[in-house]
């Protein structure tokens, strides 16, 4: 059994939010790069450029990457013989993403009278709790531009994988280009509609390019790129090549007479972190 | 590349097509979704906006606050389609050029036939860069609105897309 006192976390992710916010991931780079040279639409290609050169000066000048930084995500799994001691969890995670977001832009209101929290919080924290003795969070920053585009389809079980596909398919075409493709996808396949959706978010982890660990959910990834990028929607909607970067999907059973499927849309400017906290021994 | 100093004439607008990638000098005003709001509000309720409509070039952004000794922060273009309902009232009321990103509606793109308008593409995504062409920054109305208040913005060279032309024609996919 060991021990963590809560507060600690505070300053850790608070630290790591407002590096993840500043810093491209090299692996979004890296495809980036891959994609301005593969790239056959002149527009798209140029665009493909300007993100690259957006990604050097937001490193150089440690600047935003993106003014959108986002509606903050974190999943918190707490390791079953770790004992938490002191506030509450939730609170201190708001609290590091609330020094986290201390310059950056505070893009959270109430749903319906719209007043801005001023803070950045609360933050979505989903909390699972899982084996072992550890903390670890994954925080996720979600812009609106993409996360406006995404989408639940409830299909029946005979439209299968063809179904799958299409349906993914189909959510990146009606975003055209408002999510600021290059997009990167996360897909929720089975269990519920809200289970779907958390898949399809927890997918968007997963490193730039990653396949699955799973051969089956490997081939469907690559098909479902493969249908996006067929779409020809390319950087910006400029036309072109490249409309996704990378696909991750996660599945889990789901009911015999289901088949959900969540498309989360996250735009190139991929910013998330992850933590682990250990606690001491008790 | 075609450069052109702000305000455009009509003769400038007409000399670009769908596709062309410009620079643009000059004095633009940010304004997204609560600025816009208010803007028609007011032109409804027969007041004069915060802002000199005529001719002006609307920038859909929201900065991130500006750090010590920083002009702007990061300013790169918000989703125009939510800017849709309003888009045509301002440039019924003088409005030219709008910045953003993402596909505008039917009616936008008739607005934008009908008063030899134009819609330019900044690169959703390239906050940092954006900012590296803002020159000065001046908060001008609505203060309350945080981010989404309206600032008036000095750009230099900065490097845009012809998204929708006067002729309603359209790059976005």
């Amino acid at each position: 059994m060991r021990v963590l006192n809560v507060k600690d976390i505070i300053e850790p992710l608070a630290q790591a939010v407002e590096h993840a916010l500043c810093n491209v991931e090299e692996a979004v780079i890296k495809r980036l790069k891959e994609a301005a040279e593969r790239e056959s639409g002149e527009r798209a290609e140029w665009a493909l450029r300007r993100l690259i050169e957006n990604g050097e000066i937001a490193k150089k000048t440690h600047s935003f990457a993106c003014q959108d930084t986002g509606l903050a995500v974190v999943f918190a799994e707490v390791g079953q013989d770790l004992k938490l001691q002191g506030m509450l969890l939730s609170d201190a995670v708001n609290e590091g993403i609330r020094r986290g977001y201390s310059t950056a832009r505070k893009s959270v209101a109430c749903p319906l009278s719209r007043v801005n929290t001023k803070d950045n919080t609360p933050a979505v924290v989903h909390t699972e709790i899982v084996k072992g003795d550890r903390l670890e969070l994954y925080y996720l920053a979600k812009g609106a531009g993409s996360e406006n585009m995404s989408a639940v389809y409830m299909l029946t079980p005979s439209k299968g994988r063809d179904g799958i596909i299409a349906a993914a398919a189909d959510a990146v075409k009606r975003a055209g280009a408002n999510p600021c493709p290059p997009i990167i996808l996360g897909i929720g396949i089975g269990g519920t509609m809200e289970k779907a959706a958390l898949l399809s978010k927890k997918a968007l982890l997963r490193e730039c390019g990653k396949p699955s660990e799973n051969a089956q959910v490997a081939a469907l990834e690559k098909d479902i790129l493969d249908a996006v990028n067929a779409l020809k929607i390319g950087a910006q909607g400029f036309g072109g090549d490249v409309t996704a970067l990378s696909v991750a999907a996660e599945i889990f059973p789901t009911h015999i007479g289901m088949l959900p499927v969540a498309v989360n849309i996250q735009c190139h400017s991929s910013r998330h972190a992850h933590l682990v906290f250990e606690g001491e021994e008790l | 590349m075609k450069k052109f100093d702000l305000p455009l004439k009509d003769d400038d607008i007409r000399s670009l097509y769908a596709g062309d990638v410009i620079e643009l000098n000059g004095y633009i005003y940010t304004a997204r979704d609560a600025a816009h709001k208010r803007i028609c509000e007011a032109l409804k309720a027969g007041e004069k906006p915060p802002i000199d409509l005529d001719g002006a070039v609307v920038y859909y952004c929201g900065p991130t606050p500006a750090r010590d000794g920083e002009i702007i922060g990061s300013c790169g273009p918000t989703t125009s389609a939510r800017m849709d309902d309003y888009a045509p009232t301002l440039i019924e009321h003088g409005a030219k050029v709008m910045i953003g990103k993402g596909k505008r509606s039917g009616a936008v793109t008739q607005a934008i036939k009908d008063n030899c308008g134009l819609y330019l593409a900044a690169i959703g995504g390239a906050g940092a860069l954006l900012k590296s062409y803002v020159k000065s920054c001046e908060l001008v109305a609505y203060p309350d609105l945080g981010c989404e208040s309206i600032y008036r913005l000095k750009i230099e060279s900065m490097q845009l897309i012809v998204a929708t032309d006067c002729r309603g024609e359209s790059i976005l996919k």
